[in-house]
């Protein structure tokens, strides 16, 4: 794997890409669905009516400049943004057909639908392995057995297994960025959530961590619906089938990976995949 | 044109070198203050323990005086014959002899005094009434008649002392525990009874119950009697042997052997038997009862009762200001009103200590404990159960006096919880309270110690609102003790501030107390600094455990 990564050429689209066709992809119902939203800070608009439906089981890359509002977006779709004060929200958000900001959702059901994966990695001060037990713990499992077996297959699952097995009961503080990033994802999969939401899950790591944590976003999209926030035009060309263009809040543009990066419709997009601006 | 170059003045000023010194010299004056406070408490109180050698000299009218050389001072005297102003100088000798002189310190002037010598068969006895008393061993009594006289007696008094010692700490056991156990059922007793009057309809009920209590009382009455008697008997055995002493002047005085605490020949003691006597006095010390006011003997009680208090206080402080903080960070709407209470909690932390004490007084003790006598202990009334001070009241003072530090250091550490750990948290589908319970508390324990410590820190010290909440001088049982319910809350008790603060002040013979001063001064430091390694080597080990990310 890693001479791969060591030789990895620039931009290459469908190096990386699952056999799938753009026309089977394009079969996949909808788990995520918007209708004009608007989100606002105060007086300043973040996001300006949006409308988009994200497919079930592939990787949906938001890439866009600094402050376009794709992070924001992006913590629509598990109600992070209820935490911050000042925020106001219209339009409509389906998670899986349920109206997510309709008056029966409960956020922390939502949130155990709705995996995150953060831009830091933020393992908690305590195990590897209560790291992983957390979600579980919290959602009430409290069988020893299940637990092991849980952390085990996601730690398998997060290509983390065969680095800690060893040190399962050391601080989770001991590991390396990359693999503290692995260890965020482990914690998010043990709790078998549909979808993950990863903000920048690799700008805070060298290259050949961030290849291990793209070639695990590869292998997990099998059964998760993915939806990353990047910078790197390079990783969401590498690893996303779908790519969504922001800019100042709105959606540019939304289409194929391949169609984003190759042939945009738009202008903007256009300039910004090629690096003209941004 | 060409800047000139600046003078190594402006330089100075300019790199602000001379601000470096400013702090330097601040932190400087600093130590050195704390550095003086220490010197001075140890110096003064650390030889509280040692065994003063004894100086005899003769008076300008033809006596002779034995006692402890306490200082030299100078003075100015104006002599009225010839009109002139004299340097004279003079010293403070501890005479003792309390029962034979009336006063045991006196100030001679050093044309008064000549010959000073240190005899080496000076004897110091430290008694159980009237302080020291210094002198010359003549004779050892036994029944009256000498049974050892002259180097012999020294040698007798050494082998007979322990023996009639024991004898008379039988004796005070008795006195102080058991009878003291027998008042205590007898009072039990007589509550009883008031309380079938009280509670029972007149009837056989009533008639069974008081009966039963009277019974109580006549077998107890009985005990008391044999008590007595064998304490009576206890302190007849204790006057079996008696020391006869001579003053340097020549007066006679018999001593019984019983009442002697510790018999010593300072200006005759070897460096080992020097050292062994100073730590006997330093275990007397911390693990003695007062004596004779409490200018002598122990201050174990005063110990006990600073620590238990400082315990009590914690236990209630800790909850209580973790939880406001916890509601004013977490839940609360931040906004004018938070803003308002959190201005208000720490001008709370700067208001005089005594005005805690005044409202501990008025609501502790008159509302809460009266309002619990009238429901709880109805017999007992007029006298208060809880409606006095006391340590649990003395305690709640306090722990309200030091809420806005708990307050304020758990608000900084639960803010200084990484946003990340908390979002993580709930993005796994965490409930606000699971995560509070779970990441934020655990992160924040840390500094929440830091604030207990603090409050520790101020609690322990603080004296005024204990004087009105429960601080006695002289308290004759501790707060935790072997009878049931084991915590008397509702007790008085001591505390190594207050007994300062008594000793120093309030004591009938201001000289004897001096040196307690310090010393107890020295133990209260030892006290606050023991009570606050034990929290941060506790907050050491959590904070390895809860480390939280550094990096990444």
């Amino acid at each position: 794997m890693s001479d791969s990564l060591t030789s990895r050429p620039q931009l290459t689209v469908t190096a990386r890409q699952n056999a799938e066709s753009p026309e089977e992809l394009a079969k996949r119902k909808n788990i995520i669905e918007t209708e004009s939203l608007s989100l606002s800070y105060g007086e300043s608009r973040a996001l300006k009516n949006i409308t988009m439906a994200i497919r079930e089981r592939v990787v949906t890359a938001f890439i866009g400049p600094s402050g376009c509002g794709k992070s924001t977006f992006l913590r629509c779709f598990n109600r992070m943004n209820d935490l911050i004060d000042g925020v106001t929200i219209r339009g409509r958000l389906w998670i899986d057909g349920e109206e997510a900001f309709g008056p029966g959702m409960d956020v922390i059901e939502l949130r155990k639908k709705v995996g995150m994966v953060f831009q830091k990695s933020n393992p908690f001060p305590k195990t590897i392995y209560e790291n992983i037990a957390y979600g579980l713990r919290v959602a009430g499992i409290k069988d020893k057995a299940t637990l092991d077996e849980t952390i085990e297959q996601s730690l398998k699952n997060a290509a983390l297994w065969e680095e800690v097995k060893d040190r399962l009961h050391e601080s989770a503080l001991g590991l390396s960025g990359g693999q503290q990033q692995r260890l965020c994802i482990a914690r998010a999969i043990a709790i078998r959530p549909e979808i993950i939401l990863m903000d920048e899950p690799a700008s805070a790591l060298d290259p050949i961590a961030t290849g291990r944590v793209e070639d695990l976003i590869l292998d997990l999209k099998r059964d998760f619906t993915i939806v990353i926030v990047t910078h790197n035009m390079q990783q969401a060309a590498r690893i996303s089938d779908y790519t969504a263009f922001f800019y100042l809040g709105e959606l540019i543009e939304y289409d194929t990976t391949n169609k984003i990066f190759t042939n945009p419709s738009k202008k903007q997009t256009e300039d910004y995949v090629t690096g003209r601006f941004g | 044109m060409i800047r000139e170059r600046p003078s190594a003045l402006d330089r100075t000023f300019s790199q602000g070198e001379h601000l470096i010194w400013l702090t330097g010299a601040a932190l400087a004056v600093c130590l050195l203050m704390i550095a003086g406070l220490l010197v001075i408490v140890v110096k003064n109180g650390a030889g509280y323990f040692q065994p003063h050698p004894l100086t005899q000299a003769d008076t300008a009218d033809g006596g002779k005086i034995l006692g402890v050389l306490l200082g030299t001072e100078s003075f100015r005297k104006f002599n009225a014959t010839n009109s002139a102003v004299e340097d004279l100088t003079r010293s403070q000798f501890k005479l003792g002899n309390r029962d034979v002189y009336g006063i045991d310190f006196k100030w001679f002037e050093h044309t008064e005094i000549t010959n000073k010598t240190r005899p080496s068969e000076a004897v110091a006895l430290e008694r159980d009434e009237y302080g020291d008393f210094y002198g010359y061993l003549t004779a050892l009594k036994e029944q009256g008649k000498v049974i050892a006289e002259g180097d012999a007696a020294w040698a007798e008094l050494q082998r007979k002392h322990p023996v009639a010692r024991s004898v008379a700490e039988e004796r005070l056991h008795v006195q102080k525990v058991e009878i003291g156990r027998v008042n205590a059922a007898i009072q039990e007793a007589n509550i009883q009874i008031k309380r079938a009057e009280r509670r029972l309809p007149p009837g056989a009920e009533r008639d069974a119950a008081t009966a039963k209590a009277q019974a109580i009382i006549t077998t107890q009455q009985a005990e008391f009697e044999k008590l007595k008697a064998r304490a009576g008997e206890l302190q007849t055995e204790g006057q079996r042997f008696v020391a006869v002493m001579r003053t340097a002047d020549g007066k006679e005085k018999e001593i019984p052997l019983a009442e002697i605490v510790r018999a010593f020949k300072p200006n005759a003691m070897s460096s080992s038997a020097k050292a062994g006597h100073y730590l006997s006095k330093v275990w007397e010390f911390t693990t003695g009862e007062p004596r004779e006011s409490n200018t002598e003997g122990g201050i174990f009680p005063a110990i006990f009762g600073t620590v238990v208090m400082t315990l009590l206080m914690s236990i209630a402080v800790v909850p209580f200001g973790v939880l406001a903080a916890l509601y004013l960070r977490e839940y609360a709407k931040q906004g004018f009103f938070v803003r308002c209470v959190r201005i208000a909690v720490n001008n709370l932390a700067g208001v005089p200590s005594i005005v805690f004490g005044v409202f501990g007084l008025g609501f502790f003790v008159y509302f809460v404990g009266g309002t619990i006598d009238q429901l709880f202990y109805p017999e007992l009334l007029p006298t208060p159960t809880y409606g006095t001070g006391g340590i649990l009241w003395a305690s709640l003072t306090l722990a309200l006096l030091t809420v806005p530090v708990v307050i304020v250091a758990t608000e900084e550490s639960i803010a200084a919880v990484p946003r990340g750990a908390k979002e993580g948290s709930l993005a796994l589908g965490a409930s606000k309270f699971q995560t509070l319970c779970r990441i934020v508390l655990p992160a924040s324990l840390p500094g929440i110690l830091t604030g207990l410590i603090l409050a520790m820190a101020r609690g322990a010290g603080e004296v005024a609102p204990l004087m009105i909440t429960g601080v006695v001088k002289l308290a004759p049982t501790l707060p935790l003790d072997a009878t049931f319910p084991f915590f008397h809350l509702d007790r008085k008790f001591m505390h190594l501030g207050f007994h300062i603060y008594d000793v120093g002040f309030q004591s009938p013979n201001v000289e004897a107390a001096k040196p307690m001063v310090f010393t107890t001064t020295l133990l209260l430091l030892f006290v606050v600094v023991a009570l606050n390694l034990a929290a941060i080597l506790i907050r050491d080990r959590i904070r390895k455990k809860y480390r939280t990310g550094a990096f990444a």
